[in-house]
């Protein structure tokens, strides 16, 4: 069976639009809270990426990183994000999940018995931030093998010597990040030029489906629908921020933005 | 696991910079690759050039002051009665702590490769002091990132920066110390590695800083070394080698002319910060048994809970409150080429009271940590046996902690 995130790029690409990826903090700001907006915001994400909080977070922005010291505060602990991607696939069985963090906390539970658990909770994609290529080869082989999805990362400072090797060892799913930027900072490249980069990867190999993230907010997700897939995290993260400072209901203020966002690329 | 003869430690990494098969490494975002693999490129083609040494020699002799002294201290030799204990008085160099190698030969570095601007992370403050009196040497414009509670306590070495024209950015996250610092200084890094060089204050980050720092400090043992012949006309049979310990860059400067000596001719022994006496929380990964683990993109032994989240530190001294270590010192202690202990916050300032009752040297509370444990040890040890301690760091920046914890007669009126 096709890995469920293929699926979801096939459904969009039928529907004539990039997929949308939204990135939330597991346990952020509860576990329950956080388990009720992937459920909520289900409905109009096709992708759905949990970041695995860490506290020493070398590539996050502010907003990812409020959130993610939030859900530590709160208690938020490894075995508890399986829960809540168990949880979550018992009434969303198809839609595709993927863990994002720091290789750390995947080195602590130790690289099989993670994969392992990824596979018995439904997770049907990594992204490891601080694990490039060629260092993530022999872990990207092993994640092949559970059927998992190893997203490798693209940045603007890939040399095209780097991005081709990279590409013909990756999996199906790929992310390029559009600036040189932590996550959440401001658009500082116009999305012109981001589209150009991105073109000139996807060439490279245009079966490989190619996300663009960071940065990317209802502004300016408009201006990149052209893209296979568009990532927004930061954005979100600073409405439950916002919403907790309110006293809203992050819940259903997640949503409406995630709708919105649905909106500007159909 | 096994030190190879004859190659610089610094240079005995794997292809992908792991010393040892598994400390160290490059566990860094994507984007910094790039960064990262230029800088390698420049380094390992400077390292060997002539003109390059040269140049840093010329700056190190003239500007940082090199040789800094190495002087018997007489009085606490006789008031202790074992050992002969000596001092090689690092924080003679310019700026007062061995910071200033590891800075200068950053901001060549960056003036080689054409960019104009430098960040740095800092603890205690003297690494971005450093970085700042060289940034301003060699007209850079810096950025030092600094926890916020750091910035509290080293107050002396914050004017300083500013003095020198740094931007001194206070860093609230998490612990608000130095860990916090090296995060967000990696995180600027990730934004603007097109345009900035980045400085990382000790021998940790990816493998290419901890090389290139290692690099810059090793020059207290080449000075050591020749010093050591003069005063002795050989290298002493029986030489001891005291050295604090956080992220590693002094001790491992003052350590690496000396790493082909056999350990029962030259032994080392890194001091850590053991914290308070009551509290659980400490600065000494290696003492304490922790695991491995990734902390600012290298493997190293690290204070990290179960699932992998790096453990507040505790100690008085801002220099060693890191809950990680180098990967140079992960591979000397698994190699049992150096011994590792640790020392309270109580036993660096009780080091301290004695140190500046019989002597003319104040040290700050870092280097007081391995004072602490030399003193004891040296009691027990013959007058042929020589022990040096790496006086690394001076008392001026720790007066404020110094006249709270032990009272104003402590503190020096300037």
């Amino acid at each position: 069976m096709l890995n469920p995130i293929s699926l979801a790029f096939k459904k969009a690409k039928k529907e004539n639009r990039a997929a949308l990826l939204t990135y939330t903090v597991a346990g952020d700001s509860s576990k329950k809270q956080s388990l009720d907006i992937l459920n909520s915001i289900s409905k109009n994400a096709d992708i759905l990426e949990l970041g695995v909080p860490h506290n020493t977070p070398v590539a996050d922005g502010s907003q990812i990183q409020t959130s993610a010291y939030r859900a530590i505060k709160n208690g938020i602990r490894m075995n508890d994000i399986f829960k809540i991607v168990k949880d979550f696939k018992k009434s969303n069985k198809n839609k595709p999940i993927i863990l994002m963090g720091y290789f750390n906390m995947i080195f602590q539970y130790g690289e099989n018995k993670f994969l392992n658990k990824c596979n018995s909770s439904g997770v049907n994609g990594l992204i490891v931030v601080d694990l490039p290529w060629p260092e993530n080869k022999d872990f990207a082989k092993k994640c092949k093998k559970k059927s998992i999805y190893f997203i490798q990362l693209l940045s603007p400072t890939t040399t095209i010597k780097r991005l081709k090797k990279i590409i013909r060892d990756s999996h199906p799913m790929n992310y390029f990040i559009s600036m040189l930027s932590t996550t959440g900072g401001k658009l500082k490249v116009s999305p012109k030029d981001i589209l150009k980069n991105y073109t000139k990867i996807k060439k490279i190999d245009p079966k490989k489906d190619i996300v663009i993230g960071f940065g990317i907010t209802e502004k300016t997700i408009g201006k990149l629908k052209s893209a296979d897939g568009l990532v927004v995290g930061s954005a979100i993260c600073k409405e439950i921020s916002k919403s907790l400072r309110h006293r809203q209901n992050p819940v259903t203020n997640v949503s409406r933005l995630v709708k919105k966002l649905k909106n500007k690329i159909l | 696991m096994k030190i190879k003869k004859r190659i610089p430690l610094i240079d005995q990494g794997d292809k992908l910079g792991f010393w040892g098969g598994k400390f160290g490494g490059n566990y860094v975002p994507e984007t910094l690759k790039k960064p990262i693999e230029d800088l390698e490129i420049l380094f390992n083609k400077l390292k060997n050039d002539k003109k390059f040494i040269a140049e840093r020699d010329k700056y190190f002799k003239n500007w940082v002051g090199a040789p800094t002294r190495f002087i018997k201290l007489k009085n606490l030799t006789n008031h202790i009665g074992g050992a002969q204990i000596w001092s090689k008085v690092v924080s003679d160099a310019n700026g007062g702590a061995h910071k200033i190698y590891n800075a200068t030969v950053h901001c060549l570095l960056a003036k080689r490769s054409g960019k104009k601007f430098i960040i740095g992370d800092t603890g205690a403050g003297y690494a971005g002091k450093m970085l700042s009196m060289a940034a301003k040497k060699f007209g850079l414009k810096c950025k030092i990132f600094m926890g916020a509670k750091d910035i509290l306590r080293q107050q002396p070495n914050v004017k300083a920066m500013k003095k020198n024209g740094a931007e001194v950015i206070p860093v609230y996250s998490g612990s608000q110390t130095l860990v916090d610092a090296v995060s967000e200084c990696m995180r600027f890094w990730v934004a603007n590695c097109d345009t900035t060089a980045m400085c990382v204050g000790s021998t940790v980050g990816p493998a290419i800083f901890v090389r290139i720092c290692g690099w810059s400090t090793s020059q207290i043992s080449r000075e050591l070394k020749v010093q050591l012949i003069d005063e002795f006309g050989s290298i002493p049979k029986k030489l001891k080698l005291y050295n604090c310990v956080g992220g590693g860059s002094s001790s491992f400067g003052f350590w690496n002319e000396f790493m082909d000596y056999d350990k029962k001719q030259c032994e080392f022994i890194g001091v850590e910060a053991g914290g308070p006496t009551k509290s659980n929380k400490h600065a000494a990964p290696l003492t304490y048994g922790s695991k491995i683990g990734i902390l600012h993109g290298a493997a190293q032994y690290v204070n990290q809970d179960l699932d992998g989240q790096i453990e507040e530190t505790e100690s008085i001294s801002a220099g060693l409150d890191y809950p990680g270590i180098s990967p140079l010192h992960c591979f000397l202690k698994d190699t049992k080429r150096a011994r590792y202990t640790a020392a309270s916050d109580e036993d660096a300032l009780s080091a301290f009271k004695t140190v500046t009752k019989f002597e003319k040297l104040r040290p700050s509370l870092e280097p007081c940590h391995a004072f602490s444990v030399a003193i004891k040890e040296a009691k027990k040890l013959t007058k042929d046996t020589i022990v040096v301690v790496n006086s690394c760091g001076d008392a001026y920046k720790d007066r404020e902690i110094l006249k709270k914890r032990l009272g104003k007669k402590y503190v020096e009126p300037n």
